[in-house]
C-alpha cells in the first residue's frame, strides 16, 4: 500500500523560506484585521445612521461580503477590475479581498454588540458633557470591543486561513504560495503542505493563546 | 459597448457548475452532521473522555481549507486509493463540517438545562429516552441557526475544490473568461448565483426557525 518513500530532509530545507512566508502572512492577516475594524467600524455606525445612501451602501456590502465566497471577492478584484485598466498585483488583490470580506463579517458582530452596551451609558455620557463623538470614542467603542473580543479573535484566525486563497490568483510570497513555490520545484507535496498545515496550526493557536493573554491583562477589572 | 460574446450554453456551463457546487455542499453537509451529532453528544456528555476528540478536530477548524484538500490528495495517491477527485473533496468538506458541527451540537447540548434533564429521568424515563425525547429535540432549537450558518459557509468554501481540479461553480466562471476575455460579466454572473443561493438558504432557515419558535 505504502510504496512511497517520504523526503522529509527536503521539506526541512525549505523550513527557512517556509517562516519567511509564514511571517508574510501574518502581516497580511493582521493588516487585513485592522483596517477590517476600521471600516466594520464605519459601516456600523453608517448603518445606524439616518443617510438612506449610507445605509444602503453598508447594508449592500454587508450582505455581499458575506453571501459571495471569499475566494470569488479576490477572483473579482484581480480579473475584475482590469475590465476598467486597474491591474492590481496579487498581494493587493487578496489583501483587499479579505479586508472586504473581513469587514462584513466584522460590522455584523460589532451591530450585535452595540446592541449589548446599554443605552443609558451614552446618554450618562452625553448628560457629563462630552460630545456625541468623545462619547462614542472614550465610552461606547471601548466597551463594544470588549464585547466582541473573542469574535475578534475568531475572526484573525480566520483571517490567517484565507490568505491561503493568495496562490489562486498567483501569490507566491506567502506561506501556501512559497510552499507551492517548492511543490512545483520537488513534487514533494505532501510534505511540503504537511510543514504548512503544521505552521499554520501553530499560528492560529499563538493568535488564540495570545488573544488569551490580552484579554487577561486587558479585561481584569 | 453591450454585446457580449457570453452566449446561453455558456449560462448552461455555469449551472452545471452550480449543481456541482450544490451536490458537494449536501453530501459534505450530510456526512459531517451525521458525525458531528455523534462527536457532538460525546463531547457533551462525556467531556473528559472526549478531550483527544477535541483536540482532532481543533486541527480541522486551524488549517486552511485548501491545505487540507492538496494534502488529503497527496495522502490519496501516497495510499494508492483510486478515488475520484470529487469523493477527496466530500471527505475533506465531511471532515471540516464534522469539526464545526460538533462544536455547535455541543454547545446546543449543553444548553439544555440540567434539572430539566433530572426532571425527565426522575418521571421514569431511561437515559437514552430522555436524551432522544428531551434533550435532542430542545438541543435542535438552539443549534439550528449555528448549522445554517455552517451550510451557507460550507457553499461558500466549496469553491475551493477547484484547486484539486474539480469544475464547480467558481472554476466554470474561470473557464468561460478564459475563452471570451471578459471577466467583470462572468464573474458578476457567479456571483449572483452565490447569492441567491446563500439568500434561499438564509431565508428557508429563517423561516423554519420562526416556525420552531411558534410551536414552542
Amino acid at each position: 500500500m505504502f510504496d512511497y518513500n517520504f523526503h522529509w530532509r527536503a521539506a526541512f530545507k525549505a523550513l527557512p523560506d517556509m517562516l519567511d512566508g509564514a511571517l508574510v502572512t501574518f502581516e497580511t492577516a493582521a493588516l487585513s484585521m485592522i483596517l477590517g475594524v476600521l471600516i466594520a467600524l464605519c459601516l456600523t455606525f453608517m448603518r445606524m445612521g439616518k443617510q438612506p445612501i449610507l445605509r444602503g451602501f453598508a447594508a449592500a456590502w454587508i450582505s455581499i461580503a458575506r453571501n459571495t465566497p471569499s475566494l470569488f471577492q479576490v477572483y473579482i478584484l484581480y480579473f475584475g477590475l482590469g475590465s476598467f485598466g486597474l491591474h492590481i498585483s496579487s498581494w493587493a488583490a487578496l489583501l483587499a479581498g479579505i479586508t472586504i470580506n473581513n469587514a462584513g463579517y466584522l460590522a455584523e458582530n460589532f451591530r450585535g454588540g452595540l446592541k449589548a452596551v446599554p443605552d443609558t451609558q451614552l446618554r450618562a455620557a452625553r448628560s457629563l458633557g462630552m460630545s456625541a463623538p468623545k462619547a462614542y470614542r472614550l465610552i461606547v467603542i471601548p466597551q463594544l470591543l470588549r464585547i466582541v473580543f473573542y469574535p475578534l479573535t475568531n475572526q484573525m484566525v480566520w483571517a490567517v486561513l484565507m490568505t491561503s486563497m493568495g496562490v489562486v490568483v498567483g501569490l507566491n510570497n506567502d506561506l501556501t504560495g512559497v510552499t507551492q513555490d517548492w511543490n512545483v520545484k520537488t513534487f514533494r507535496t505532501f510534505e511540503f503542505f504537511a510543514i504548512a498545515a503544521v505552521l499554520y496550526y501553530l499560528i492560529a493557536k499563538a493568535i488564540v493563546g495570545l488573544a488569551r493573554l490580552l484579554s487577561w491583562r486587558l479585561f481584569r477589572y | 459597448m453591450f454585446n457580449t460574446s457570453f452566449t446561453w450554453n455558456d449560462m448552461l456551463f455555469l449551472l452545471d457548475g452550480t449543481k456541482v457546487t450544490i451536490l458537494l455542499t449536501l453530501v459534505s453537509m450530510l456526512i459531517g452532521t451525521v458525525i458531528g451529532v455523534a462527536c457532538g453528544l460525546f463531547r457533551a456528555l462525556l467531556p473528559r473522555a472526549s478531550i483527544p476528540l477535541a483536540w482532532l478536530l481543533d486541527v480541522f477548524r486551524s488549517v486552511p481549507l485548501l491545505i487540507q484538500f492538496v494534502l488529503f490528495n497527496a495522502l490519496k495517491s501516497i495510499a494508492g486509493l483510486n478515488w475520484s477527485a470529487f469523493s477527496v473533496a466530500c471527505v475533506v468538506l465531511g471532515l471540516y463540517v464534522t469539526a464545526y458541527c460538533t462544536e455547535i451540537v455541543r454547545s446546543g447540548v449543553l444548553s439544555v438545562p440540567m434539572s430539566l434533564r433530572r426532571a425527565s429521568r426522575s418521571l421514569g424515563l431511561t437515559y437514552w429516552q430522555d436524551i432522544r425525547r428531551i434533550v435532542m429535540p430542545m438541543a435542535a432549537r438552539v443549534a439550528f441557526p449555528g448549522w445554517v450558518n455552517l451550510l451557507l459557509s460550507v457553499m461558500k468554501d466549496t469553491a475551493l475544490v477547484m484547486w484539486i481540479g474539480i469544475v464547480e461553480l467558481l472554476r466554470a466562471s474561470q473557464t468561460i473568461v478564459t475563452r471570451i476575455q471578459e471577466p467583470l460579466l462572468v464573474l458578476c454572473i457567479a456571483g449572483a448565483i452565490y447569492y441567491v443561493m446563500s439568500l434561499v438558504v438564509a431565508r428557508l432557515g429563517a423561516r423554519l426557525e420562526a416556525r420552531w419558535q411558534e410551536n414552542d
